[in-house]
């Protein structure tokens, strides 16, 4: 293993100190380990908490400031907050008109926001929870703990983000979070694993022409292994799982995602490949993003997201945000 | 059980997670995120941190404080599914410095059900329950038929250890190892494996 580090033990934490010295419109916790705008709390203003494990950068530390969330919780690597860290994030951002967590849809996830929320209720914090599973590699929730939360994540803290800073009230703050989710779908591949500090060597092997598809963020195997073909045909596949799984009769917002260690050219390249697939299938895109922002780690790879968006999504997609890892119109 | 015990208990508990953490976070690479080692070692260690700092003057105080701890400082999922564990079992204990056989196995049964209503999984989900429900079973039952602490125990510890390996052929239904589907078939679950060691740890100081 080759990484910028000091100590695999104190990563996170001192990763967190140079957010802290390169952002200082930001604030950061550095003992409770969270990010919150510096303006927090805002009076009045609908407050939005993610989190997660870290080792998804930009996803969620990148995406505090005006027009996005208000705070993220960064865990350990691969691994989510635990409730005294959510609970300080969100009692940090309370402006008295209620907090929305963002989850991404893991079990672990889930449960530390859940007893978070629950805590914060305690305290007489409204809190309603946006839990986003857009993952269509996973296709049976009886067999599973359900599809997971991935690249939709940025669009719900985007799109969710703006109606929040526009002055909307918590329960259309989570409904449109909500219907965001609903309405997306993503598909991505490894073409290599990553490797975590803590484990020092990659999360599986894999031959040099396979791959793995339908694969989380969180380095761990796909639903399968198929032999490596040409970017244009796995671009067509994953469309076409995404295309199956939900419905697409409006224009799209497209999310072309890579996951930590894929160079942009190819990015690009898979995103001439997305626009003209869609064109052939009928399908309009309405906007689209290029780049890394939900990745894991330094895993080669891939996601797309589609989300089939409303008048009222393209116009909070459009709104302005100024967040160190997307910033538009502001 | 007395106090002492309950202490005793839990920085075994921490003993044996640290000289297997590598082995944890193997088996979690298979068919998780590979980190289950490294995070309970992180949380037993504060464990044992938390327990001297302040020591408990109950068993029940013990089990809280562990529960509480594991709870602010493990994540993932095993942070609440071991923190509920042992706070539900260490609130269910009657106060005072010594506890009985069977109030404990009460209170170690309400701790398997908050686990299972948190977690929401069955047995043979191939999950942390596939080792505590037997465990659990074989303790109630050798305290039952009127076994000393370190029979029982030790008929837990076993009968964990056998469920944990009993995952291996499985198909897990629950966690990050659901997503690999027939993938996670041959592989240990990595919270049967952790939740074997803690009963390990009860049978060692029994």
């Amino acid at each position: 293993m080759k990484k910028f580090i000091n100590d695999p033990a104190d990563v996170v934490a001192q990763a967190l100190a140079g957010v802290a010295a390169a952002h200082p419109e930001l604030r950061v916790d550095i003992d409770e380990q969270y990010i919150v705008r510096a303006d927090a709390p805002r009076p009045g203003k609908v407050g939005l908490v993610s989190g997660g494990g870290s080792g998804h950068e930009p996803l969620h530390g990148g995406f505090v400031g005006p027009g996005m969330l208000d705070a993220a919780c960064p865990g350990e690597i691969f691994t989510s907050p635990v409730p005294d860290q959510i609970l300080a994030a969100t009692k940090a951002v309370d402006g008295g008109a209620g907090v929305v967590h963002i989850v991404k849809n893991y079990t672990g996830d889930v449960m530390n926001f859940q007893l978070a929320a629950e805590l914060a209720t305690d305290e007489g914090i409204s809190v309603e929870t946006v839990l986003v599973d857009d993952d269509v590699a996973v296709e049976d929730s009886t067999w599973t703990a359900g599809r997971r939360g991935t690249g939709a994540t940025l669009l719900v803290e985007k799109i969710a983000g703006a109606r929040a800073e526009e002055g909307g009230k918590l329960a259309e703050v989570a409904a449109i979070g909500r219907e965001v989710n609903t309405h997306s779908g993503s598909f991505a591949y490894a073409l290599t694993a990553g490797t975590t500090p803590a484990a020092g060597r990659p999360g599986f092997d894999l031959p040099a022409d396979e791959i793995e598809a339908g694969v989380g963020i969180h380095g761990e195997p796909g639903r399968r292994r198929e032999k490596l073909r040409p970017a244009r045909e796995l671009v067509h596949s994953a469309l076409d799982a995404i295309l199956d799984a939900k419905q697409f009769p409006g224009p799209v917002i497209v999310l072309v995602n890579g996951l930590g260690g894929t160079p942009l050219i190819e990015l690009y390249l898979i995103y001439g490949e997305v626009a003209k697939h869609l064109e052939d299938r009928g399908v309009r895109i309405a906007r689209r993003l290029v780049g890394n922002y939900v990745t894991s780690l330094d895993m080669a790879g891939m996601s797309l997201t589609l989300c089939q968006a409303t008048d009222e999504m393209i116009r909070l997609w459009d709104a302005p945000a100024r967040t160190p890892g997307l910033r538009w119109g502001a | 059980m007395d106090v002492a015990l309950a202490r005793d208990w839990m920085r075994a508990a921490a003993g044996l997670i640290a000289a297997d953490a590598d082995r944890l976070t193997q088996l979690d690479s298979a068919i998780g995120d590979g980190d289950h080692g490294v995070n309970l070692n992180r949380g037993f260690t504060a464990v044992v941190a938390a327990l001297e700092k302040s020591p408990p003057e109950t068993v029940s105080e013990v089990l809280v404080k562990a529960g509480t701890t594991l709870m602010s400082r493990v994540g993932g999922a095993s942070g609440p599914l071991y923190g509920t564990a042992l706070r539900t079992a260490g609130k269910a204990l009657p106060a005072g410095a010594e506890v009985r056989p069977a109030d404990l196995v009460a209170a170690l049964h309400a701790g398997l059900d908050a686990v299972r209503k948190l977690g929401g999984a069955a047995p043979g989900d191939k999950t942390l329950v596939d080792a505590y429900a037997p465990a659990l079973d074989a303790l109630e039952k050798a305290v039952a038929e009127g076994a000393g602490p370190a029979g029982a125990a030790e008929a837990a510890a076993r009968a964990a250890e056998a469920g944990a390996e009993a995952t291996v052929p499985l198909r897990a239904r629950k966690g990050r190892a659901s997503y690999l589907g027939e993938r996670s078939i041959g592989h240990q679950d990595p919270g049967a494996t952790s939740t074997a060691l803690i009963f390990r740890a009860l049978a060692d100081v029994s």
